[in-house]
């Protein structure tokens, strides 16, 4: 944990510097410069303070939306986690079978995100898709579009199919990267899979794992296209999440203001999670670390 | 005992794969299927197997050259976003400088910025520099989220090699940039495959900002296609083809990269 001071490491960062600066960082000025000004016309701007961002902490809807948000990101961490961690383990480690799988789980991250939502709303149409048909055979009335947890759990679903298996390519990369004398060690301890999983694969899991974890949050936490393909934020505002609240309002209604205040907050929020995890995952890493050193 | 887990571990693999493949075989089965064949009944195969979608995508041009847009600026992103992110991410992996955990973090938050928040300031951004409608324009909003996420995965490749490989190459008299050409890039070529297959799939799938910043001539696949839902009604056949052949250069990029991830890291066996 102790690396040489060196200050010229800056001029190495400098191009990342540079770039992210030009994409990120006057852009998000801009967002600022709106978040304070009423703009009635290109030439004439109020400034307003923080008018807008009282109104939108007001938010009934906003608030709804939030919370909304919250379960579902939460839900999203819960069932992909495990799973992607499960089936990194499960996948084989050489051969042809190893290629083949990892093509095939990596499959549906290469889809474009509307065609994912496509994708789903036509699996589960009870009329032509494969998933609604099959659930009213079993005689189970299924319609996302009709009914309000049902719409929640497909869009859960689609996520989960969505997005599981980068958890589970990030993790399989971090398996690899164990060297088998790790695993001979423990065998020559007599170590069980559960003690080998749990001293040996998640700590060196743990890099990777926090990529995971960090992105599949911060990700669900923005997801607009797929809802917004299936079901369009309903029924009623079942499936509405913040970017899709945000777009009514910016693209929608217009209010670059309220927006822009909007957008501001929603930034803090996300940043303030990641903040948290980010922070208590590298604890945890370092407590595991003197745990194994003792 | 280890035979079964070993059982259970596979059928839970299985069960995954078939979960996985079932929502894109449908995609694939319908997009041989006509219009009046996919509304007005239910078929697990098509029943008058037609290859007339994909015929409308290669021989329209509208249809096609979206693809080329795509590929023309998912490149160009993957090509930047590697070469800023490579000594960046060692910096962070070997040197403990001014502010160092600072800007890491900093550089993650923009990965964390909804792109709706960005929309309307890069619009006018490249409208002022008249960059709108080219690939570069693309190119560079998508650095916003896939710079920071290089980093970060390339970061996280380098701290698992052992430092004293640097300081080996030093004494033996490497400059840094040899050093680091022909050393160190073998060394994590996992990482770089990885990084760049992440690369390329985030601007490969992105939506929003691509079609806000493009209007013709750069005009991405993923834009065309909700074009065609939106103006001529549900043409599901063509769509389902459309989208079968998004899925061909990513799962062509993901072979070239599988060997990077299943050789793991050369350092377990220097």
């Amino acid at each position: 944990m102790n690396k040489p001071v060196n200050q010229k490491a800056w001029f190495l960062i400098l191009p990342v510097f540079i770039c992210v600066a030009f994409s990120a960082i006057v852009p998000l000025m801009t967002v600022v410069n709106y978040s304070v000004q009423d703009i009635i016309s290109p030439e004439r701007r109020v400034f307003v303070g923080t008018e807008w961002f009282a109104s939108v902490m007001r938010d009934e809807d906003l608030h709804a939306a939030l919370w909304n948000q919250l379960r579902f990101s939460l839900a999203v961490l819960a069932v992909e986690i495990p799973l992607g961690i499960g089936l990194a383990l499960a996948m084989p480690a050489q051969g042809w079978k190893s290629s083949a799988t990892l093509v095939i789980i990596a499959l549906s991250l290469l889809i474009p995100w509307n065609v994912v939502g496509t994708i789903w709303q036509i699996f589960g149409r009870a009329d032509i898709g494969l998933m609604g048909a099959t659930l009213e055979k079993l005689g189970i009335e299924y319609s996302y579009t009709g009914n309000a947890t049902q719409a929640w759990l497909t869009v859960l679903l689609m996520d989960v199919w969505h997005w599981t298996p980068l958890v589970a390519l990030l993790c399989y990369a971090g398996l690899r990267s164990i060297p088998d004398a790790y695993y001979q060690a423990a065998r020559i301890d007599g170590a069980s899979k559960l003690a080998v999983f749990r001293y040996i694969q998640l700590p060196k899991m743990r890099g990777v794992l926090m990529i995971a974890v960090l992105l599949r949050f911060m990700d669900s936490f923005m997801i607009y296209t797929e809802p917004f393909v299936l079901t369009g934020g309903g029924p009623g505002n079942a499936t509405t999440f913040l970017s899709q609240y945000l777009t009514q309002k910016a693209v929608g209604q217009f209010d670059l203001g309220p927006a822009a205040a909007f957008s501001l907050i929603y930034f803090l929020i996300i940043l303030l999670f990641c903040f948290v995890l980010y922070n208590w995952m590298q604890r945890v890493g370092t407590a595991d670390k003197e745990g194994v050193a003792e | 005992m280890n035979d079964g887990k070993f059982q259970k571990r596979s059928v839970l693999l299985l069960l995954y794969i078939a979960f996985a493949l079932l929502p894109i075989y449908w995609m694939v089965n319908m997009s041989f299927k006509t219009n009046e064949e996919i509304l007005s009944s239910f078929s697990l195969f098509p029943q008058h197997f037609t290859w007339a979608n994909y015929k409308t995508i290669f021989t329209d041009e509208s249809w096609y050259s979206g693809y080329i847009n795509s590929l023309i600026y998912v490149a160009i992103n993957t090509v930047i976003s590697i070469t800023v992110a490579l000594p960046a991410a060692y910096a962070f992996s070997r040197y403990s400088f001014l502010g160092d955990k600072h800007v890491f973090f900093w550089l993650l938050t923009n990965r964390m910025t909804p792109p709706a928040v960005f929309l309307l300031p890069f619009f006018q951004l490249y409208s002022t520099m008249g960059m709108m409608d080219t690939h570069i324009a693309v190119a560079l909003a998508h650095l916003l989220f896939n710079v920071p996420l290089a980093v970060w995965i390339l970061e996280g490749f380098m701290s698992g090699i052992p430092r004293e490989i640097d300081e080996t190459a030093y004494i033996d008299g490497y400059t840094f940039p040899r050093f680091f050409l022909t050393v160190f890039l073998p060394l994590i070529k996992a990482g770089v495959g990885v990084a760049a297959f992440f690369c390329f799939m985030f601007s490969w799938v992105e939506l929003l900002l691509a079609r806000t910043l493009t209007s013709v001539n750069a005009k991405p696949i993923v834009a065309t296609m909700t074009r065609t839902v939106s103006a001529s009604g549900m043409d599901w056949a063509v769509l389902a083809a459309a989208g079968t052949l998004t899925i061909v250069p990513g799962a062509i990029v993901i072979w070239f990269v599988r060997h990077y991830i299943a050789k793991g890291f050369a350092m377990g066996r220097v």
